[in-house]
């Protein structure tokens, strides 16, 4: 209905009948709504302290519907409040602020400071910024204590104010300049508090008689201030404090119970509405006053661009009349969307008088225009009859337009759809078409969940067509978060539930979910909702949560992502004791194998308790043997080796722990040598040894190495003969091929000779060459004629093809 | 089949553009002037990347070498470009307390390459410098070496992998394959064996799904994933075509050879790129050695003859030739003596009655030929003490063909051999080689397979499946023998093989041997998938996998797209190969580019598998 008055410029609206029953109206009441037509906290006399009658908490819905109810059992309250996620502030005396949700049940709790609680907190405000919500408190020994974010939670004691006793006549909290000050008059006095000073300020232009300032209020954008002095007088200006607005004299010298700023953006007519007991009061700028009388006590609740009014037995909306919707309904309008609205009036009786109207609009080329404020009148229309008529006579008139986009029309009439769906009693957000676009379909969505209007949500999404991941898709993942809390379902049909409900949507992650089951204590839950999550990887994280070590590390596997896998193994090292830690990881050859990785260049020892564990010798051994290495005293090195030999015996392999033990014998021996003359050998192989024996001529000792370790005949045949020759010690050679048959055959004595070019020696051993071999040898000593001899004498004639090979060609050619 | 017009590559050059670009990007993230450390094995690669002046045109003033010792650097910035490897991270970490303890304060990044692991950063914060150090990361994985050839330039892969059983590097292969993919894709058909290629498969399908997809044309189509540890024995040949045997010898680096004095016939080493663009070595490159000298002579004297037209030339046609052929001839000039005097060096050293008995010893091998003449071979050569690496290459190779090496025979070897000739620690050496199957003793009787068996009606739910898989390398069996009669690897001993005329892959191996690696992927090419390789996956231990038709890509099979063929070897792959694969492709009108986690030949194989312990 509307309700123009005198000034035509301010519109009182009623929302809600109230559907609340109160008895006692909102007397003895603390009372804290939230903007953007949001839920209504109250607690009924909050003094009272026996435990026979504790105050009651009750939380309602704008439209009043109850939607929790119980005794407060914690200490005084001063102030309630609301967050912007719809979480109730309760902040108590001693400085703790209890954190509820809608429906009562206790989030958790915060301080205010450790010396509040000897102080107390004497008032308290919370309040909006774009860093989320905050709380500012005044203490008995009159400070202030700021915390900007409660959900980052950082508390800043504010400087002293000179001269303040107890608390101050009234003060407020601004946002500016990106930093939260607290604006304060004691008596007459002004101060602006920041993070390091105390400023003193003076509002331009007030009068000089004023003996004290007693109510003081910042509008919604923290744009304007208010003040209201003892004399009666309003002072506006900005907030700031450059500019004054205006200055008015209400005549009324009580402090007013309320004062809050009424206007919308880029209005050109703020107002303030003020509330005593039995009158309110719209004081404009432009020295003008509205007095409405009022019957109940009330509650106001400044908007973006407007005042509620709620009093126990309604709702209403004080607003400033949009200048399109004022240029439409003003008496006598010429405006061209009044004209349009006439024009379609007539339309429908029928009448030719609409061709008229119709006319005169298009005359002055005005038709886009008329529509244009039609749609957005509609907008900001709360009856639903009149934004019908109103996208009506747009619709109409759109008629008449070639190129007009029709983009505007139909967003309004989405929007409008789905502002009137929630402005329902039943739902309960009243919310204006300016708030609603200000607080985005995400919030309103978010609002509705957090109230579980699920089906309503997305249904709103979906005609809205918001993305999944945005829209439907969180409410689910909201739903079913919720769904998971409820008590009397068992877990199978939770889970069969949620499965069904959100299926595999986009966005929805079945481990937020299990983990909202598990912080319900529900852990079987959570592990079947885990069941559904599509990635393994997903998982982990809540898995070790829950303690679930063997199935996360399991799953990590699974993800083929090994950093995962590298993840849980070093989360269970630091978990669990040794043992289970060990046998954990032997029940994953992939995990282990990546611990043995890291062990290796990290963590040498834990390897060898990785492998004592396993009862694994021959790993156990090769660990040893590394380990030798890393030994530079002889004497540790040998009983490392000794341990590598007792466990090469355990692992059955005996051939390792006959060549560990050999190494052993060797370094003894090396040592032993080194010692006595110098040579040098430490650390060599057996070979090595003998070859370094040999060089030094050492032949004795040499041989022995060869007796002691069983050297293959061969091998040391091929060592000493190449080690002759190396050192050109024919004779010594000579001798050592007569010392006995040669296992490795005379040929190779002809090689190593011929390596050195001593034709002459490499003769003597032609003829000891057995037959098969003796074209070869010849040949390596480029006896050409012996070599064929030779071969005619086998009659075989590759060996001859080959000797001509290598005949130089017939001289003179 | 007739030969076919093969199709055409794809162009690398992007890929090098996306890598050069990111890491510009990651290096204007420390703004300022500041050295840069470098891992070394990172050099090379970066070099094709980003060359000095390219890295100081971004405020890079010195670069160092990483060398694990303290740091004489007097910037305020230190920037690491390392791999993610724990021993790099720790030598960071004791940079960072040294300059802390002398009470400087510098700035620090870290960039890993191509990706960071969890457990660099733990120990970050174990040495208490988490905080004091920023990390990024460069997704460089793929270094185009030539123009079939990618390299992920990751030679760890194969030891981490396939002997210790650490799979960090799995998500590196998948990561790989979808930058790959996501140039050059869709693919359309994935064929792969071996339980590595399976789980980067799976790997690269997640990264796909997780991220979003564009219809594009496909310019590579078709996929083939192979796990080094299906065919141990074609890189522990030895290798004889020239590009291979350049590798044996020279050591090819980053696609780039240092020739040496007694190559070049001069005092000083040659740095040479071996790729395409050398036209002289890509006409010689996948040829058997021994046409390679009969080729070059050739060729030298067809550059004399260009030289020669000089002779009786007016001075107009003089100044054409100078301006238009002389550069190109001398610069041909120039590789072909390079290439003459490597294949100088290498006759010298391969035509050696030694080496010719070295080669038909792997021949007869193969062959399963003459077996207790190939042991004593063997023998002497272990007496002689010839080379170390070149013994255990011979060994595996005795083990692999002959399933195990006998029993007499090896206890006769290692009662002897490896602790006596080059210290205990061997021990180690061989212990690894056992575990990867590498070398075995042969099992009286079939007790793994027994046991195998048993497992296997154990267990059948998916994460015990795992665990099977785990001991399966356990209870690995090279069944060499069996499958070389089933894919008929060794031709007839009895028919003449001219190498100059190639008749199948086995030229590669002087007509020896056909690599099993290569030979399966031709046969899956041609059966387009396992349908009858049964019995050969079998003996392979299974994990083959084929997936056809995903993404709606194009499935002509006439299409070029199908006709360029990814073949990405997980742990490495030979020179060898690289050239059996152009030769099947010239034969059948496919092009193959080859992925890889590394160049490998037999030395590196078995270098990896030794224990330092400096």
């Amino acid at each position: 209905v509307h309700c123009h008055t005198a000034d035509q410029y301010t519109l009182k609206t009623e929302l809600y009948e109230m559907c609340w029953n109160l008895r006692d109206g909102l007397r003895d009441c603390l009372v804290a709504a939230a903007p953007y037509g949001g839920p209504i906290a109250l607690l009924r006399e909050p003094h009272r302290r026996s435990p026979s009658s504790r105050p009651q908490l009750e939380i309602y819905s704008a439209s009043g519907n109850s939607l929790a109810s119980f005794p407060w059992k914690s200490g005084p309250v001063v102030q309630l409040g609301w967050t912007v996620n719809d979480e109730l502030l309760c902040i108590q005396e001693d400085g703790t602020v209890l954190i509820y949700d809608l429906f009562g049940s206790f989030k958790r709790h915060f301080s205010m400071g450790q010396e509040v609680v000897q102080s107390q907190v004497l008032e308290a405000k919370v309040f909006h910024s774009p860093y989320g919500t905050g709380v500012a408190i005044v203490t008995g020994s009159s400070r202030f204590t700021l915390a900007t974010n409660i959900d980052d939670l950082k508390l800043r004691r504010l400087p002293e104010v000179p001269g303040l006793q107890g608390a101050p006549s009234c003060w407020a909290v601004l946002t500016q300049d990106r930093q939260t000050k607290v604006l304060l008059a004691n008596g007459a006095d002004l101060f602006i508090l920041d993070n390091t000073s105390c400023t003193a300020v003076s509002p331009p232009g007030l009068s000089p008689q004023v003996s004290s300032i007693v109510h003081m209020s910042v509008s919604f954008s923290y744009k304007y201030l208010a003040l209201f002095t003892d004399t009666g007088h309003l002072w506006t200006g900005s907030a700031h404090l450059q500019d004054k607005l205006s200055e008015v004299d209400t005549k009324i010298r009580n402090p007013p119970k309320q004062m809050v700023w009424c206007r919308r953006p880029k209005s050109q007519q703020p107002s303030v509405v003020l509330m005593w007991d039995r009158l309110l009061l719209v004081a404009g700028v432009c020295n003008d006053i509205i007095q409405f009388p009022v019957e109940e006590q009330c509650v106001c609740v400044g908007e973006l661009d407007g005042v509620r009014v709620v009093s126990s037995s309604r709702q209403e909306l004080l607003q400033e009349v949009p200048l399109v919707c004022q240029e439409i309904f003003k008496i006598a309008s010429m405006a061209p969307g009044a004209l349009l609205l006439e024009a379609h009036r007539e339309y429908e009786k029928c009448s030719q008088k609409a061709d008229e109207y119709l006319r005169e609009i298009k005359e002055q080329s005005m038709l886009g225009e008329a529509v244009r404020q039609c749609v957005e009148a509609a907008g900001h229309e709360y009856d639903i009859q009149t934004q019908k008529t109103l996208l009506r006579a747009a619709s109409f008139g759109k008629c008449f337009l070639t190129d007009f986009s029709p983009d505007s029309f139909v967003a309004t009439c989405r929007e409008l759809r789905v502002l009137n769906a929630v402005r329902e009693a039943g739902v309960g957000l009243p919310l204006t078409h300016s708030q609603f676009k200000q607080m985005t379909v995400q919030v309103l969505i978010d609002r509705l969940v957090y109230r579980q209007f699920y089906p309503l949500a997305i249904e709103i999404c979906r005609y809205l067509k918001t993305p999944d991941y945005q829209g439907v898709s969180r409410v689910l993942k909201h739903w079913a978060s919720c769904k998971v809390q409820q008590k009397d379902l068992s877990d199978e049909a939770i889970a069969r539930a949620v499965c069904l409900k959100v299926g595999d949507s986009a966005g929805v992650s079945y481990s937020h979910i299990a983990a909202k089951a598990y912080e319900c204590g529900r852990t079987e839950l959570a592990i079947k909702l885990l069941d559904y999550e599509a990635r393994s990887g997903e998982q982990v994280p809540l898995l070790l949560k829950m303690k679930r070590s063997q199935l996360a590390l399991s799953k990590a596997v699974e993800s083929g992502d090994t950093d995962l896998v590298y993840t849980v193994v070093t989360y269970l090292k630091n978990e669990m004791n040794r043992g289970d830690f060990f046998m954990t990881l032997r029940n994953q050859p992939v995990a282990l194998s990546l611990y043995r990785q890291f062990c290796k260049l990290q963590e040498q020892d834990t390897l060898k308790d990785l492998y004592n564990q396993d009862d694994d010798h021959q790993e156990l051994a090769n660990y040893y043997v590394t380990a030798s290495y890393r030994e530079k005293r002889l004497e540790s090195r040998l009983s490392v080796l000794q341990s590598a030999v007792d466990e090469y015996n355990k692992a059955k392999n005996e051939f390792a722990a006959k060549a560990t033990e050999d190494e052993m014998r060797l370094l003894r021996f090396q040592r032993k040598l080194d010692d006595e003359k110098g040579a040098g050998l430490l650390g060599l192989s057996l070979q090595a040894t003998m070859e370094a024996l040999l060089a030094l001529g050492l032949h004795k000792q040499a041989e022995q190495l060869y007796r002691d370790f069983r050297v293959p005949d061969k091998r040391y045949w091929w060592l000493k003969l190449k080690s002759l020759a190396e050192k050109e010690e024919w004779e010594e050679l000579e001798k050592f091929s007569k010392s006995k048959k040669s296992p490795i055959g005379y040929l190779p004595f002809v090689e190593v000779c011929m390596k050195r070019h001593n034709k002459h020696e490499a003769k003597k051993y032609v003829s000891k060459v057995p037959p098969e071999q003796k074209v070869k040898a010849h040949l390596a000593v480029g006896d050409l004629e012996g070599a064929a001899d030779a071969a005619i004498e086998r009659r075989s004639e590759a060996e001859m093809g080959r000797c001509l090979l290598v005949a130089p060609p017939p001289t003179g050619c | 089949m007739s030969e076919r017009d093969s199709p055409e590559l794809p162009d690398f050059s992007v890929l090098k553009r996306l890598a050069r670009d990111q890491l510009i990007y990651l290096l204007e993230q420390l703004p300022g002037k500041k050295d840069l450390f470098i891992e070394a094995d990172l050099m090379s690669p970066l070099d094709r990347i980003a060359n000095v002046s390219t890295l100081k045109q971004h405020e890079v003033d010195k670069l160092y070498k990483v060398e694990y010792k303290p740091v004489v650097s007097t910037s305020d910035q230190l920037c690491f470009l390392i791999r993610p490897r724990i021993q790099t991270v720790k030598w960071v970490c004791d940079v960072v307390n040294a300059d802390k303890a002398a009470g400087k304060f510098k700035r620090y990044k870290i960039i890993f390459t191509p990706q960071k692991f969890y457990a660099c950063e733990t120990v970050l914060e174990e040495q208490g410098i988490f905080g004091d150090v920023s990390t990024d990361e460069w997704a460089f994985y793929l270094l185009p070496l030539d123009e079939d050839i990618i390299n992920l330039e990751l030679p760890e892969f194969f030891r981490d992998n396939f002997l210790e059983g650490d799979q960090r590097w799995v998500r590196t292969g998948g990561s790989a394959l979808h930058l790959f993919h996501s140039i050059y894709g869709p693919f359309s058909k994935v064929y792969g064996i071996g339980r590595c290629s399976k789980m980067v498969y799976e790997s690269w399908r997640e990264q796909v799904k997780e991220g979003e997809q564009k219809a594009r044309q496909a310019e590579v189509g078709t996929v083939f994933l192979i796990d080094r540890d299906v065919d141990f024995v074609t890189p522990l040949c030895s290798q004889v075509v020239y590009e291979g045997l350049v590798d044996d010898i020279f050591r090819i680096k980053c696609g780039c050879v240092e020739f040496g004095p007694d190559v070049t016939s001069s005092d000083k080493s040659i740095k040479v790129m071996l790729n395409s663009q050398d036209k002289v070595f890509n006409e010689i490159r996948n040829e058997h050695f021994s046409n390679v000298f009969g080729f070059l002579s050739q060729k030298a004297r067809n550059l004399q003859t260009a030289y020669d037209k000089r002779r009786g030339m007016d001075i107009k046609q003089m100044k054409t030739f100078v301006s238009e052929e002389l550069k190109g001839l001398k610069q041909e000039h120039r590789l072909l003596s390079l290439h003459i005097g490597a294949s100088e060096s290498m006759m010298k050293k391969k035509t050696k009655q030694d080496f010719q008995e070295l080669l038909k010893t792997e021949h007869s091998l193969l062959e399963g030929f003459e077996i207790r003449e190939c042991i004593s071979f063997i023998e002497e050569h272990i007496n002689r003490q010839v080379s170390m690496i070149e013994s255990l290459r011979l060994l595996c190779l005795l083990s692999l063909t002959e399933n195990g090496e006998s029993n007499q025979f090896s206890n006769n070897l290692n009662s002897a051999w490896p602790c006596q000739s080059y210290g205990v620690d061997h021990l180690l050496t061989f212990a690894n080689l056992k575990q990867l199957g590498l070398l075995v003793e042969q099992q009286p009787g079939e007790t793994l397979t027994v046991m195998e068996s048993k497992m296997g009606k154990l267990v059948n739910d998916k994460t015990a499946g795992k665990l099977t898989d785990a001991f399966s390398s356990l209870a690995k069996k090279s069944n060499f023998r069996a499958l070389s009669r089933r894919l008929s690897l060794v031709p007839k001993s009895d028919e003449e093989y001219d190498l100059r005329v190639p008749r199948d892959m086995a030229y590669i191996f002087s007509g020896a041997y056909i690599p099993l690696s290569c030979k399966l992927i031709e046969q899956v090419l041609e059966r387009d998938g396992w349908t009858g390789l049964e019995e050969v996956t079998r003996l392979l231990n299974g994990h083959e996998f084929a997936v056809t038709g995903s993404n709606g890509a194009d499935l002509r099979p006439q299409s070029d797209a199908q006709r360029i063929i990814l073949v990405m070897f997980l742990g490495g792959c030979t020179f060898s190969e690289i050239s059996a694969l152009r030769f099947l492709g010239r034969e059948r009108g496919y092009k193959f580019i080859v992925l890889t986690t590394a160049i490998t030949n037999s030395a590196r194989l078995i270098e990896a598998m030794l224990d330092n312990h400096v």
